[in-house]
């Protein structure tokens, strides 16, 4: 029955408080560990297709008669047009549409940004759009550009007034502390890099708009589109059948959707608007830079009595300001907590999520300046984070915490570090580091699903959510396989087209499964109910001794046992219609994911070459679904960490505020080259006041403390306090020479 | 131009500079060959020309003379089976450039060890960070 709550809603760390129309979750969770289906190693549902090449992203959509669009961007950081002219544009060969400031969302007359948008054309092919882009004749104005943060919070050039947080005295705290440790920490900006680049085909249809596009979130690209463009929501159709990875960059419609449609109107005809990989890395979002002044206090006895942190999000000319303080607000137990959090508004690409928005900078920061203060209490870092361990969010329970159990399995990893140590040589040392992990990942309503079961007794899943590569198309599937008690090759799961199943939520924030996933199982059990209702009929007996079990109809006695696909063929052509919706996260409880991460690194001291060699992660995300596809996100989320951790870095003209890395030779992401090895393992203990499910999510939880596991791997091997994301040689030279330092100024000899 | 893709021989029009990607893509419709970078960095569009693997986005199609195989054409290697089973895929658009180069390596090692393939996969990039499974399934691409 629907329900109307008035609760908290999390969207990648960002909280609202709304009204919600929730439907009653009355299913117990399966019991804990491996069932038939859940809980047990699935290959993907679509992995064939994706492997050989048939899947078809939007990037392979080619409808009949279709135009392709190029982008005029903004040479300047900081400019408005004075006057511009497109009529040259329409002149070239190929060229049938040509638009400007003002004619779709996202083409701006002021860029804030080198590479914001500005004007669009449309061409029989994209070398003849591009070209057109070259006549088009624009007098710029010049404006001021700032690009440092800091400058910018000095001015007041900021988004919004500065975020404060405060619990206990913290001067007090701090001026009674036996250790006091300071330090600041800076992250650079990092860029998603999708291998499918941002992109978008648009087509009217009569009164109708067809969107393809690479999104995570089919729904709201519907809805800001149907806001954007003033139509009814339903004459908007967005389809994202299979996607070439987000990672936080695409869950808005963006300019070339916008461009695409108004593009496709003037010219009536189908328009594809593709970022190439140059635009890609300008104008498709980043994860902003920080700049992080930490306080850490303890007693002597290793109870951190004050923790404080300054914090600047330098945020770009767009985007939000994520929590880079929520690590550190909620991940040990401490009375007296001040943050401040202030956000630049620059002349420089506007920020997007980025897998665990805030949470990777802050961890980076936080966990750093905490090994550094177990170094001053000299205390071992795992004790001190244990002694440490909060058991409440700030007075709120958790609806459930494994971080303890992850500490014990993390013991072995960590007790390898005498080892480890020991075979460093002259020019290689090596050490051990370990950082936790907290992050979100609880997801909530509202989701449905639609499960539809034929005479054949195979069932479709339908809901129109997206899979961008994390795998849960074939959770969804193990979800209701195991519901409906028949093996996973009985189950397709069909999503990625709003006029073609019900609302699900976004694939962002680590919610897919946790959101998606009870509203699958309910609808596969609205469809079991009903098979059951209708065999009790059919057989004569009682519903509650039937259950269908491998596949069968089977009752309590063993009298009966029929295939379920020889029962259901009294259906003939009709069908069994199941439906499901997500139910409410618990009242009053904080639903948060944990883990740790032990990270072996070797420094060559000579050249400052930082080498990861291995790393072990645990992870408390509640029910596991899919191991196998559980793992893949993990070991993705530790090597995509390790690219920010040590090479990956946007790099900007400071004069110009243009950006220098756009290609990816310049920008370095990890390769196959530069994989350690990884160990996963996973509590995987059902969160008991989570949903029928009880399981949370896990693509962000593993890129979230990499980063400084592998600082404080380096530390231990070295005695270099990096401070700096990426750890460049220089970076890392720079940390020994410091270190060199101190331990000259500490040593007799020195004096 | 004439053109053999994946043993069929293809009669194409393209003005001279197109390239073999776009060639493959555009003109002869094989869209399982992706293209991500378009300027030879990432290794998504990787083709085979007479068993060698090529970067299809910096060839110009008039130059190819030539087998070309694409990942159309691999579609029964024991490759396929291979990454599906080792969870080889993620978002899975670098995944048929991936398959095209660890081809090629098995065709002329077909008993890598784990420093050939880190040697011969490093060209292509994977932004999902499949590269463990990538690495298991071309160890046990003939299981």
């Amino acid at each position: 029955m629907a329900r109307l709550i008035r609760t908290e809603k999390e969207v990648e760390g960002n909280f609202e408080e709304i009204w919600l129309v929730v439907e009653e979750d009355p299913l117990e969770q399966w019991p804990a560990g491996p069932l038939d289906v859940v809980g047990r190693p699935a290959v993907r549902k679509d992995a064939l297709e994706r492997v050989r090449g048939e899947a078809r992203y939007t990037a392979d959509i080619r409808l009949p008669g279709m135009l392709h669009a190029a982008v005029l961007r903004s040479p300047y950081a900081h400019a408005r047009v004075k006057t511009i002219d497109l009529a040259p544009a329409l002149e070239l060969p190929g060229v049938r549409a040509a638009i400007g400031p003002g004619d779709a969302p996202g083409l701006e007359a002021e860029a804030g940004y080198a590479g914001a948008a500005v004007a669009a054309v449309a061409a029989e092919t994209f070398g003849q759009a591009r070209a057109a882009l070259e006549a088009i004749r624009v007098d710029w104005e010049e404006l001021e550009v700032v690009v440092d943060p800091e400058q910018a919070v000095e001015r007041g050039l900021v988004h919004g007034e500065p975020e404060r947080y405060e619990r206990g005295d913290f001067d007090r705290a701090v001026a009674e502390a036996d250790v006091v440790v300071e330090g600041t920490y800076r992250t650079q900006v990092v860029l998603h890099n999708s291998m499918e680049t941002h992109q978008s085909v648009c087509e009217w249809v009569g009164d109708r708009l067809d969107v393809y596009t690479s999104t995570q979130y089919v729904w709201g690209v519907r809805s800001e589109v149907a806001g954007e463009l003033g139509m009814p929501a339903d004459k908007v159709r967005v389809v994202c059948e299979y996607m070439g990875g987000g990672f936080g960059s695409k869950n808005s419609a963006g300019e070339y959707t916008f461009a695409a449609a108004a593009l496709s109107r003037a010219t009536g005809r189908p328009v594809r608007c593709a970022l190439t990989r140059r635009e890609e890395n300008v104008a498709a979002g980043n994860r902003n830079a920080t700049i992080q002044r930490l306080t850490a206090a303890a007693r002597s006895d290793g109870t951190i009595v004050a923790l404080g942190g300054e914090f600047v999000n330098a945020l770009g000319w767009g985007g939000w300001s994520a929590s880079t303080e929520g690590p550190l607000k909620m991940l040990y137990a401490c009375d007296n907590v001040r943050t401040t959090r202030h956000t630049a508004k620059i002349n420089t690409p506007p920020m997007k999520a980025f897998r665990a928005p805030g949470f990777v900078e802050g961890t980076f920061g936080l966990e750093c300046i905490i090994d550094e203060l177990a170094a001053k209490l000299d205390v071992d870092p795992l004790e001190l984070r244990r002694k440490n361990y909060a058991s409440s969010n700030d007075g709120t329970p958790f609806s459930s915490k494994n971080l303890t159990q992850c500490y014990e399995l993390a013991q072995k990893h960590w007790d390898r570090r005498h080892d480890v140590r020991a075979r460093s040589d002259a020019t290689w040392k090596r050490g051990v580091g370990m950082a936790s992990q907290i992050w979100y990942g609880g997801g909530g309503p509202p989701s449905y699903a639609w499960t539809r079961v034929g005479s054949d007794g195979r069932i479709t899943v339908v809901t129109a959510m997206q899979d961008i590569g994390t795998g849960t198309r074939t959770a969804m599937a193990q979800i209701a396989a195991e519901e409906l008690g028949v093996p996973l090759d009985r189950v397709e799961v069909t999503l990625g087209d709003t006029a073609r199943g019900p609302y699900a939520t976004l694939s962002a924030g680590s919610s897919t499964t946790p959101s998606i996933g009870p509203a699958v199982r309910a609808a596969a059990a609205d469809a079991r109910r009903q098979i059951i209702e209708i065999a009790a009929q059919r057989y004569d007996l009682e519903e509650r001794v039937l259950e269908i079990r491998d596949a069968r109809i089977v009752s309590a006695d063993g009298n009966l046992s029929v295939a379920l696909e020889e029962f259901l063929e009294i259906l003939g052509s009709a069908q069994i219609l199941g439906k499901g919706a997500r139910g409410p996260n618990p009242t009053g409880m904080s639903v948060l994911t944990f883990g740790v991460h032990v990270v072996e690194a070797a420094v060559d001291v000579e050249t400052g070459e930082v080498r990861v060699e291995r790393v072990a992660a645990i992870h408390d995300v509640g029910r596991i679904v899919n191991p196998l596809g559980a793992e893949s996100q993990v070991e993705g989320g530790i090597i995509q960490g390790i690219g920010h951790t040590l090479s990956e870095q946007r790099l900007l003209d400071e004069e110009t505020g243009r950006v220098l890395t756009t290609s990816l030779d310049a920008y370095r992401m990890p390769t196959i080259a530069d994989v350690p090895e990884i160990v996963c393992e996973f509590v995987d203990e059902p969160d008991a006041h989570l949903t029928n499910l009880g399981s949370k999510g896990l693509g962000e939880p593993p890129i979230v403390p990499i980063a400084a596991a592998i600082a404080n791997a380096i530390r231990d091997a070295t005695g270099a306090d990096v401070h700096e994301l990426p750890v460049t040689r220089e970076e890392m030279l720079r940390a020994l020479r410091e270190a060199a330092k101190k331990e000259r100024r500490g040593s007799p000899a020195a004096v | 131009m004439k053109l053999v893709v994946n043993g069929q021989e293809h009669v194409v029009d393209a003005p001279v500079g197109t390239s073999l990607a776009s060639v493959l893509r555009e003109r002869i419709g094989l869209t399982g060959t992706k293209i991500a970078c378009n300027e030879g960095h990432c290794g998504a569009c990787t083709v085979m020309i007479d068993g060698v693997p090529v970067l299809s986005c910096i060839t110009l199609a008039h130059t190819v003379e030539g087998d070309v195989t694409t990942i159309e054409g691999l579609r029964d290697h024991p490759l396929v089976n291979a990454f599906v089973q080792a969870d080889a895929v993620q978002c899975g658009f670098c995944t048929p450039g991936q398959v095209v180069s660890a081809a090629a390596l098995v065709a002329a090692n077909p008993e890598p060890s784990e420093e050939d393939i880190r040697h011969a996969m490093a060209g292509n990039i994977c932004r999902c960070g499949t590269y463990p499974k990538i690495e298991e399934a071309i160890l046990h691409w003939r299981d």
